[in-house]
């Protein structure tokens, strides 16, 4: 049996693997764009009836995940002035398996925590773990500051696919509450980028390495020792 | 009257971005402080009932944290306006690599200062874990701009680190949060703490431990438990040392708070053991980490900040171990928050007189500014858990129930650890605050520290003494109150 929101989860699944795939910063912007706002669709899906307030939040989610945060996100990459490529730490290919890997665990670890029967969706915990999984992959293997906020987002998103499957009944203003704080973070952490970009003439990442315990040996390269400065 | 407590920092931090005089800004900063305070001791006098479903009530756990914040945010408003004042008047160089820097515009940095004790109000007042998510959540966020105070490079990494980790970490949290919900589904419980308590025997276990995992590394990114403490030490460094009074002393308590809710619920549940054995864990892997760091520290304020990360580790483990060690843990977080933050006070002087971080490169403190170094030596007595201190009864009770409850490893493992940061922070300070202080370059003046920016330590540093003589009835009423909340009774 094929519902609407078994649909949602399947593209879920998808978008997570051309996350994993995709060169293009632009690209990756967008698909985590789309992401949030097919994720948002869930609750209206997930039960018969919809009372107006569910709908003013999913209406609320669709509006920053699908037009502001990629708004921000992109004005930050083009003050920041970035080169058009996600630049990975690690291949494609071998980003593409471990999302697939991670969506093997994540499924085993969904059968091994059963839902209460009230759940009305199948695959949410597998798609979510494995959402989250990918922006996990974001973060640590992209090296622009930019892909790490969009890992985030990422990881957001596979919160968000578990939270509103399961809890519409939640307090309306302890879901706003959340929301308004992952705005906020979001906000917060593209004026950051904006900063770095202007203090470093760029946002990479890896090069945002000063701050250590041991200083490198003078035969490794990048480091300056502090005592000689 | 809660509503009032967090009213009041909220109101004063977003007119202080309006205000454009410094005099007046300052004198709201700690007017509100000073108002929070009095407002924080009216609650403790009057102890509120406690509304069953409300969203914001203090229970003795929460008092317990709001009084530290508090106070500790009173002596911080004291530090800062001198230290704005001073920042004001020579912009700054940088102490290690001498380039020269912005500051942020005050306006932001009080007004950050002052939403960021409204954050750690609600934290503490909190009745509901998604509301207490969403406060430890904008905690960071309030708190990144103060780290970002001097704007050179190296803050700018310590601020994007901080950013990053805790928000992902808190991410996990709220993972965490949502397990909750998926363990109280089948019978009903909502992530009100109340309701959450009432049902705890019939929550799903399987889920409640699922949850209980995230809200501890999601939390415990936050608290700066090992292995998820690296921003820590890092934020710490390049923050005003005003800031990392107030992140050491308050932060990462309220961070420890949210784990201490979580435990709360598992106690009930029936899983005290499950709980016990991770938070001792972490607890002993936080004292590894910051012994084995702190041996070959050459920064004095990293050194501290991997203090800290020991003393989370002593939090978690007294939790972890239950019966008294809860009450020596509590004891622990209170003295361990005013002498830190003394600590930090006082580092922000040495800063200010040797223009360096380097441990090397200071010496002779003493000579140099004499009352800085008594309170700084005072400062790692304290720290260390030399009696007469808090600190000292609170290791005490905790390597007490760990040795009577059988748990010879962790004692042992504690007592080690606790040595070697001894030895290591000892060196530290001794280095530093004896011998001949380095010449004055021509035309340096000799240091003067202001006694408005040694007052608030030496106040701090008699409190953890005191602490450690004598045990207030209405202090011991509410650390025993929180103890029976985690399930310390049993």
């Amino acid at each position: 049996m094929t519902t609407p929101a078994e649909l949602i989860i399947v593209a879920v699944i998808l978008l997570n693997l051309s996350l994993a795939a995709t060169g293009s910063l632009a690209g990756c912007i967008r698909l985590a764009a789309a992401q949030g706002v097919i994720a948002a669709l869930l609750p209206l899906l997930a039960g018969c009836g919809v009372p107006v307030g569910t709908l003013a939040f999913c209406g609320a989610v669709i509006l920053l995940k699908g037009a502001v945060f990629p708004w921000l996100l992109t004005r930050a990459r083009i003050k920041a002035n970035v080169r058009k490529d996600a630049e990975p730490v690690i291949g494609y290919p071998a980003s593409i398996i471990l999302c697939l890997g991670a969506f093997a665990a994540s499924s085993w670890l969904g059968a091994r925590l059963p839902l209460p029967e009230t759940a009305r969706v199948a695959w949410i915990v597998p798609a979510s773990l494995s959402t989250i999984f990918t922006g996990f992959l974001l973060l640590t293997t992209r090296a622009k500051a930019i892909t790490q906020v969009l890992g985030y987002l990422v990881i957001e998103n596979g919160i968000y696919i578990f939270g509103l499957a399961l809890f519409v009944e939640q307090p309306l203003m302890v879901e706003m509450a959340i929301l308004l704080d992952v705005f906020v973070a979001v906000f917060v952490m593209g004026i950051t980028i904006f900063h770095i970009s202007r203090e470093f003439d760029h946002i990479d990442t890896a090069e945002l390495s000063a701050l250590r315990d041991w200083e490198p040996g003078p035969d490794s390269s990048g480091g300056i020792r502090r005592d000689e400065v | 009257m809660i509503n009032l407590l967090m009213l009041v920092p909220l109101l004063a931090g977003l007119s202080a971005f309006f205000i454009a005089d410094d005099g007046r800004r300052r004198i709201l900063l700690i007017a509100s402080a000073a108002l929070h305070l009095s407002l924080t001791i009216c609650v403790i006098a009057a102890r509120p009932v406690i509304v069953p479903g409300a969203w914001f009530a203090l229970d003795p756990l929460g008092l317990l944290f709001l009084g530290v914040t508090s106070l500790l945010f009173l002596g911080a408003s004291i530090y800062a306006v001198k230290y704005l004042s001073l920042e004001k008047r020579d912009p700054g160089e940088d102490s290690d690599e001498g380039f020269i820097f912005n500051n942020e515009p005050e306006t932001v940095f009080t007004g950050c200062l002052l939403l960021f004790l409204a954050a750690m109000t609600a934290v503490t007042a909190s009745r509901h874990l998604g509301i207490l998510w969403a406060a430890v959540e904008a905690t960071t966020l309030l708190s990144a701009p103060l780290i970002y105070f001097h704007r050179h490079k190296r803050s700018l990494e310590a601020t994007w680190k901080y950013l990053l980790i805790c928000s992902v970490g808190i991410a996990m949290a709220l993972m965490g949060n949502l397990f909750l919900g998926a363990a109280g589904l089948r019978s009903g419980a909502s992530l009100d703490l109340e309701s959450l308590l009432s049902k705890a025997a019939s929550l799903d276990q399987a889920w409640l431990k699922a949850a209980f995992l995230f809200l501890f590394v999601g939390y415990g990114t936050k608290m700066g438990l090992a292995p998820f403490h690296t921003w820590l030490p890092d934020a710490h460094s390049e923050s005003p040392a005003v800031v990392s009074a107030l992140l050491s002393g308050a932060l990462l308590n309220c961070a420890f708070l949210g784990i201490l809710r979580v435990a709360q619920v598992c106690a009930a549940a029936g899983l005290a053991g499950f709980t016990g054995g991770i938070l001792i864990l972490f607890g002993i892997l936080s004292l590894m980490t910051a012994a084995f760091f702190i041996l070959a520290q050459k920064d004095y304020k990293r050194m501290l900040a991997y203090s800290s990360i020991e003393h989370m580790g002593i939090l978690s483990l007294g939790t972890g171990l239950g019966g008294g060690a809860v009450y020596g843990a509590l004891l622990n977080a209170v003295s361990h928050s005013l002498t830190k933050a003394g600590l930090f006070f006082i580092s922000g002087l040495i800063l200010a007189a040797y223009k360096t971080k380097n441990i090397p490169d200071v010496k002779g403190l003493i000579r140099r500014a004499p009352a800085a170094g008594i309170l700084w030596l005072a400062g790692f007595f304290l720290i260390t858990g030399t009696p007469p201190s808090g600190i000292f009864l609170g290791k005490f009770m905790i390597l007490k129930t760990a040795v009577s409850g059988g748990h010879y490893a962790a004692a042992a493992a504690f007592l080690f650890f606790l040595a070697v940061v001894f030895a290591g922070m000892g060196r530290i300070f001794l280095e530093m605050t004896l011998g001949e202080a380095p010449a004055l370059k021509s035309g340096e003046k000799p240091f003067e520290a202001s006694r408005q920016l040694l007052l608030p330590a030496a106040c701090f540093f008699a409190c953890a003494i005191a602490l450690g003589l004598y045990m207030p009835a209405w202090l011991n009423e509410i650390i025993t109150g929180a103890r029976n909340l985690i399930g310390g009774a049993i």
